[in-house]
């Protein structure tokens, strides 16, 4: 789960991280009011969406008046935002942040993330704040310092230091970079992050340390113990069709094919996209229906599938383990029937009772293609909608 | 002979007493010697009282002093899991088998370094398959988890996968062209976990009744590309490769916790490339991972 630039920050303040003075803005008027309450010549209008490169594609102006404050809140609030990870629709621009200016004289990068070959948590911080961090791992890899921690000992003012000293953070301000890492560190822990990044972290010309950015991602197996970072889940930059989905449990994320399949597992559902792909054709989605499929949840995601207007078939592809394929072969009939579907569907059941499951296919009357192998069932998908 | 289980293994099931550990002990109870194998049962407010014929222990120390078991299940649900693989670990286990899936990640990073630390300090090393997995097999012998046993068939080709249906598909075609399984090992889809592709190589590796291994793999992590280098040295045995989500997107957690790609060696094209250099047969059809291994032995 992701989270907006400002609503980081709420998190890393609290852990000790000193970020721009900011107000978070729903509309023009707010902006202006926000500015003059936060004083000075200099602010920043940030559009607040879930992606990054928002400064490249307009979303963020430096405002040296008022009326510049809001001219610029104007322009951001309700564009249509792209960046290079919102797709080419762009994700619509509905939240402000308006925070006093800093005054930069250097922009450093730090990160916390979980090590999967190591185990441990990683403190990552570089000299070359303020550009893509994956530009500078790809060019300039040695610029990139790492600092492993073990989760029983947590991070020391040793391996903090370490990292400021570093990427080159002056004698006279590292005790204020080590307390802001310490802080990012214990923030990543305990609200349970997968990612938390700030960059850029700046040295300002009187030598503080500020958080002038915050990216954060939350694993979600850990939500359930996490109240105040699912209250800042906004449903709005979540894809309808996915959130849909979630509400039936099931394991959506939507496509650019025009293909719907139906599986049962993460690998399965991933190998059967690809064999979608494979045989010619480009998968609509990934769908996994996980180990307790009821009819319901078959009609639920059939809806779903079908609500893509791209979609000019289906296939279903199910190993019967637990979940039985009389069980599904059931859904899939009464989904059919109930969604009126008019697209070829194919479905290739094996394992737990897969022989009354096609009876239930072939019995239903229903123009139902039945496949054997993975293989025959994208052959013969790709060759009903072409 | 097989991996790390077989016909005589004696399992201690956590969780024994939740919907899904009744659910799935019934079934590993009815699959081959699953009667004799699994002896002993953990709940701390039942102890003392029996399931299925099984006696329920106050603790898993208690059930392994009295059974001999040397082997844990786990289906504790998400928030008591890690706990549970830790009392496993302390109470030296040489395997612990988590099926439960949806574990703070957290969690998972705390157990498993303090696992490392009490190896370090000179205590037993307790092997963890999992979390989020199906568990293993050995097919006629012993079937420790949720897989679905009458798919398999003994034989000599090992299996290893992240995912559970993946697994389920590539055993479903050893069985269908009569070759079988010397044991199926699914090591879950979450991002910290136990025993890796690399571990499982090695085992069927120095398997005597493993001629063959069909691995798949997925987006996501290292473990693919780790395995294959170590295979290029080392491996004595055909390998047939298979990684899911070449039609993946970038940033997005497909289904598992760790199958999300988040830089360029976590694709598939990337694992299957480095695979591919490694000597393995790599296949992108699904479909086809049995009969390659056929050709291979």
């Amino acid at each position: 789960m992701k989270i907006h630039e400002y609503q980081g920050k709420e998190l890393l303040k609290k852990f000790g991280v000193v970020v721009p003075r900011g107000v978070f803005c729903p509309s023009v008027d707010d902006a202006v009011k926000a500015a003059e309450t936060l004083g000075g010549k200099v602010w920043v209008v940030k559009a607040q969406i879930h992606a990054g490169g928002r400064g490249k594609g307009g979303g963020v102006k430096v405002a040296k008046s008022l009326d510049e404050v809001r001219q610029f809140a104007g322009q951001i609030l309700g564009m249509q935002l792209v960046t290079h990870q919102t797709g080419p629709a762009g994700q619509k621009v509905r939240r402000l942040l308006v925070e006093e200016g800093a005054d930069i004289r250097k922009e450093y990068y730090v990160a916390a993330l979980t090590d999967r070959t190591t185990q441990k948590v990683v403190m990552m911080a570089s000299s070359e704040g303020g550009m893509d961090i994956e530009k500078v791992a790809h060019d300039t890899p040695e610029k990139i310092l790492k600092v492993f921690i073990d989760p029983v000992d947590g991070i020391s003012d040793a391996q903090a230091a370490e990292l400021a000293n570093g990427i080159g953070v002056p004698a006279e301000s590292v005790g204020q970079a080590v307390a802001a890492l310490k802080g990012l560190y214990q923030c990543y822990m305990e609200t349970d992050a997968s990612l938390a990044e700030i960059n850029p972290l700046i040295l300002e010309g009187n030598g503080n340390i500020k958080a002038i950015d915050a990216k954060f991602n939350f694993d979600s197996n850990s939500l359930y113990r996490q109240p105040e970072i699912v209250a800042y889940r906004d449903l709005d930059e979540e894809d309808p069709d996915e959130l849909e989905a979630s509400k039936f449990d099931l394991s959506y994320i939507s496509l650019d094919g025009n293909i719907g399949c139906l599986v049962n597992g993460a690998g399965l559902a991933m190998a059967t996209m690809d064999t979608i792909k494979l045989f010619g054709a480009e998968p609509a989605n990934f769908l996994d229906v996980g180990g307790g499929a009821t009819t319901e949840k078959v009609t639920e995601a059939f809806q779903i599938m079908l609500r893509n207007p791209k979609v000019k078939g289906i296939l279903v592809n199910i190993f019967g383990g637990i979940m039985r394929c009389d069980t599904i072969a059931t859904g899939v009939v009464a989904a059919a029937r109930e969604t009126h579907l008019s697209v070829p569907l194919v479905v290739r059941m094996k394992g737990t009772n897969e022989d009354i499951g096609k009876k239930i296919l072939s019995d239903s009357g229903l123009p139902i293609i039945t496949a054997d192998s993975m293989a025959e069932a994208a052959t013969k998908i790709v060759a009903a909608v072409s | 002979m097989s991996i790390l289980i077989n016909k005589d293994t004696k399992i201690i099931t956590q969780g024994i007493t939740g919907k899904t550990g009744q659910f799935h002990t019934e079934k590993c109870q009815e699959y081959a010697n699953g009667k004799n194998c699994f002896v002993a049962g953990v709940n701390p407010k039942k102890a003392g009282e029996s399931i299925f014929g099984i006696p329920i222990f106050g603790s898993v120390k208690d059930a392994a002093a009295q059974t001999g078991a040397t082997v844990s299940v786990i289906y504790v649900p998400p928030p008591g899991a890690a706990a549970a693989i830790w009392e496993a670990v302390e109470a030296d286990l040489d395997l612990v088998v988590c099926i439960t899936e949806g574990i703070p990640v957290r969690d998972m990073l705390v157990v498993r370094n303090k696992m490392l630390r009490k190896e370090a300090a000179g205590g037993k090393k307790t092997l963890l398959l999992g979390p989020n997995c199906p568990g293993l097999i050995t097919p006629d012998e012993v079937k420790i988890g949720i897989m679905p046993g009458h798919i398999h068939r003994k034989g000599r080709i090992g299996v290893v996968s992240r995912s559970g249906t993946l697994t389920y598909e590539a055993v479903g075609q050893l069985t269908e062209i009569g070759l079988g399984q010397s044991s199926a090992v699914g090591t879950g889809g979450d991002p910290i976990n136990g025993l890796k592709h690399i571990d499982i190589m090695r085992l069927f590796n120095d398997d005597p009744d493993t001629d063959a291994v069909i691995m798949i793999g997925e987006i996501g992590g290292p473990d693919e590309a780790d395995a294959a280098v170590w295979c290029k040295a080392n491996m004595k045995k055909p390998i047939v490769g298979f990684i899911a989500g070449v039609t993946a997107p970038a940033g997005k957690r497909m289904g598992h916790a760790g199958a999300l790609i988040s830089g360029g060696a976590d694709t598939a094209d990337a694992k299957l490339a480095i695979m591919e250099e490694c000597g393995f047969t790599v296949t992108r059809d699904p479909s086809e991972m049995g009969k390659l291994i056929k050709a291979l032995i």
